[in-house]
């Protein structure tokens, strides 16, 4: 039960504001381990909402829990990349040391185990969140000695050691975490001077900068691509105010981390693009979107803030500026993938379910709280900021003529160096994988899951809108993996991230996978080939977001570039295979009787 | 103000600004196959049978607006083979079985299977484990049947504005439930009202199920969209 007066408190915090409904429920399941039907009742009636729509937010979210999710809660990553470097050992050791099962806690509610989407460690895999706390390269070991200081009630932060490299290192981070950083490109890891970028901005009217950023064809860098220059035009030209600036950290894809690598070492930049693309659209307020897995930055994060609070280039009257105002708050998400899709993010940092709205309208006429809002990614926040700083002649001289500057890439996988890349447009990949250690990788997903995967005769294919786009993330199979393991994981994700709303997402992306099934357990025919093909284009074509409509892709750019894998598990020659399995069938008959039927009808 | 001019499959249609493809196409009496949509509510894109083509980009009807000049592909071979293969999706999401079902013969679901001549669905079924629980002392709602198109949590709400029912979950474990306190002092009007909403059996309200017999039901009489269409045999 709840102690008395706990809700109430909570909720009197963040002053009866229901668009802080997501904070409160956080903290209710920090404070009391979960989320329960008394605790919502409670919130909803201070809020005066429906008990239904606390409920919707409290079982939306990933991190957030209807019964006690144990005193340690471990969140162990079930990504692919966490597979090839050991995950199922792990997994198997926390169930010995903890006597307990993935899915449930222990019996006294001490340890909860659970899986969840990637948590941005794919270069440091295996990797889990346990209360928050991020733990890099378990080992079967560690795990031993985890368990042992959970069973002993000991500061699960304490036990999160070594430190990883630079800012992982400082006071208010201290995290396992590394960075990585295998290439420093001149736009992102470049130091930079905090001021460079907003102070000039200012001395430019808006549309200048705006101009500016036109002039140096910037793309958005999250995966779409949409110019960030006509994103800011679009929305600094709305009469309804105020307008809003939107930093979207929430990068889920499978396999991307850059973000991460850019919050720990270069926030300064990130939020000095925050307030070059605030003069730009005429905002005050800015938020930063960020994702729970990375909740252990924000004590770091809200450091820079300050700083650069106190070196007046955020606050009142920005570098020097009369009348010109940009501060920016963080927002923590809860566990879901989709909040990456703009519109659903918007939703989340309202503290709603995260699910995508229709559109059009599009944020920039109606975002945050329905007003014009610009929803950037890191990267791109940053490569303006550098814009403004070094000009978008010095930008253009990089990367094709489609596509201005450098990537941030994140690689993972069967690769000697996995960590980020800030490379030029129109890499090959080849040179990629060279630079990586990836001697003879077989397949290469770029983009991540909702992305392609590419076979050894696509690999002097270029990265770059022209010809491969990716929002980051570039994974690397090697010869000895079977690429349907990959398939399957990947089908898997998107089923558990789908937000359930619309009907082809939902129930089309399991059909999909149940029929993936079928192929790989050799049970499949040429037909099962064509069906699976065109079940997959119906999903893309008639999915309400781009979670659905890419989610087929697992499956249909393998389909494309690795046939014959497909081709080796079907039967060729015949339409009908029969499914139905005798044995599995009467299994638990047979168990109870404890004779096999099938014996038995035969005599 | 001048009017939106348009065609669906080559009729010249006329729309309001800001109107949807969807609200244009009833205002020119044509027939886009729907489930989630409903008069009076606002659009929630859930379904996506009402999915057209314009170019080659695919819409839900329901919820884009109509554009000056645009050519909107609705009645074509592959488009309507698309919507089947949503309806056999719901169909095997669920466990829909029609002979026990009271909404038999109003259920707009198995009209639409009925117009797609679904004979068996393409999909393998699923057959969920799913639960009936009693909303409140005049409504049932059985999950097994329900579809998840958001009328109920859309068009029933309180006086006050808020919402009655609501979604829970995520993912395939999305699904309706609702305030017992607010759905419990539902009068039986708004019960039966909120069963209307229902385009499936799962918001039944109590003790009406068999007032007209299978058989003298609403698409028993007249297929879905013949209001519009020419009616089919």
């Amino acid at each position: 039960m709840p102690q008395k007066g706990i809700i109430e408190s909570i909720v009197a915090g963040y002053k009866k504001d229901p668009s802080r409904l997501i904070d409160m429920v956080r903290e209710v399941q920090k404070k009391l381990g979960q989320v329960s039907s008394e605790s919502a009742a409670k919130i909803a009636a201070l809020l005066n909402m429906s008990k239904v729509d606390v409920e919707g937010v409290a079982t939306f979210y990933h991190f957030f829990s209807t019964v006690p999710a144990g005193t340690y809660a471990v969140y162990l990553n079930n990504n692919i990349v966490a597979d090839m470097k050991g995950r199922k050992a792990v997994a198997e050791a926390f169930e010995i040391e903890t006597g307990s099962r993935f899915g449930t806690t222990t019996a006294d509610g001490l340890i909860g185990l659970y899986e969840t989407s990637c948590i941005g460690m794919n270069d440091q895999e295996p990797s889990a969140i346990i209360n928050g706390v991020v733990f890099t390269k378990l080992t079967k070991a560690k795990v031993k000695e985890l368990v042992a200081a959970m069973k002993a009630g000991k500061d699960i932060w304490k036990m999160a050691k070594p430190y990883g490299d630079g800012a992982n290192h400082s006071k208010l981070v201290q995290a396992m975490v590394c960075n990585h950083i295998r290439k420093k490109g001149p736009v992102l890891f470049t130091p930079f001077k905090s001021g460079a970028a907003i102070k000039k901005a200012v001395t430019w009217t808006a549309e200048d900068v705006i101009a500016e950023i036109k002039r140096s064809n910037l793309l958005g860098r999250g995966g779409a691509g949409f110019p960030t220059g006509l994103k800011w035009e679009f929305c600094g030209r709305e009469k309804a105010l105020p307008h809003y600036v939107v930093c979207n950290a929430d990068e889920g894809e499978p396999g991307t981390f850059k973000d991460r690598v850019i919050l720990t070492e270069m926030p300064h930049l990130l939020f000095e693009g925050m307030a070059v693309a605030g003069y730009a659209v005429g905002a005050q307020e800015g938020i930063l979107y960020l994702r729970a897995e990375y909740a252990y930055l924000k004590a770091h994060l809200e450091q820079v803030l300050d700083t650069l609070r106190k070196k007046n280039l955020l606050g009142k009257n920005i570098a020097g500026k009369k009348g010109c105002h940009f501060d920016v708050t963080i927002k923590l998400g809860a566990g879901a993938y989709i909040c990456g899709e703009e519109s659903a993010l918007l939703e989340s940092a309202e503290g709603k379910r995260g699910e995508p709205r229709d559109r059009p309208p599009f944020p920039v006429t109606f975002g945050y709280r329905g007003l014009p809002t610009t929803v950037n990614n890191v990267e791109t926040l940053c490569t303006a900021a550098r814009i403004l700083d070094r000009g978008a002649g010095w930008f253009k001289l990089m990367g094709t003529p489609k596509s201005a500057g450098t990537k941030l890439l994140s690689v993972s996988g069967d690769c000697v160096k996995p960590g980020v890349f800030e490379i030029e447009f129109g890499l090959k990949v080849q040179d990629l994988l060279k630079m990586a250690g990836a001697r003879d990788a077989k397949a290469v997903q770029v983009g991540g899951p909702s992305g392609t995967c590419i076979s050894r005769g696509q690999f002097e294919r270029r990265l770059c809108f022209e010809d491969l786009p990716t929002g980051g993330s570039v994974i690397i199979i090697g010869p000895q993996r079977d690429l349907f393991e990959a398939v399957h994981n990947f089908m898997d994700f998107f089923i558990e991230e789908s937000c359930g709303w619309c009907a082809p997402c939902r129930a089309g992306n399991a059909i999909l996978k149940k029929k993936l099934q079928k192929i790989t357990s050799g049970k499949g025919t040429s037909k099962d080939l064509q069906e699976i093909e065109s079940w997959g284009k119906t999903i893309k074509a008639t999915s309400r977001c781009g979670l659905g409509q890419t989610s087929p892709n697992p499956i249909l750019t393998t389909l494309q570039n690795f046939r014959e894998m497909y081709e080796a598990k079907i039967h060729g020659d015949t339409d009908f295979v029969s499914e139905f399995d005798l044995e599995a069938a009467i299994k638990a008959a047979s168990t109870v009787t404890g004779q096999k039927l099938t014996e038995a009808h035969h005599e | 103000m001048n009017k939106i001019k348009f065609t669906i499959d080559g009729k010249d249609c006329f729309a309001e600004p800001a109107q949807t493809i969807m609200e244009a196409a009833i205002a020119n009496r044509v027939y886009i196959p729907a489930l989630c949509r409903y008069e009076g509510l606002k659009p929630a894109g859930s379904c996506r049978i009402c999915t057209v083509r314009v170019g080659r980009s695919h819409m839900a009807a329901c919820t884009q607006p109509v554009a000056e000049g645009m050519v909107v592909e609705n009645i074509i071979p592959d488009l309507e083979d698309m919507r089947k293969s949503i309806v056999e999706m719901l169909f095997v999401e669920g466990n829909h079985l029609c002979p026990t079902c009271q909404k038999s013969g109003n259920c707009e679901l198995q009209a639409l299977a009925y117009r797609y001549q679904m004979l068996v669905p393409r999909f393998p079924y699923e057959f969920p484990l799913r639960q009936v629980e009693p909303a409140g002392p005049n409504l049932l709602l059985d999950h097994n049947r329900c579809i998840q198109c958001l009328r109920c949590v859309r068009g029933i709400t309180t006086k006050d504005g808020r919402p009655i029912f609501g979604h829970i979950k995520r993912s395939r474990k999305m699904k309706i439930s609702f305030d017992r306190e607010l759905v419990a002092a539902l009068s039986p009007a708004e019960a039966k009202k909120a069963m209307d909403l229902c385009p499936v059996g799962a918001i039944l309200k109590k003790e009406v199920a068999f007032t007209v017999p299978i058989g003298k039901r609403k698409f028993d009489r007249i297929p879905i969209g013949s209001e519009f269409e020419n009616k089919r045999s």
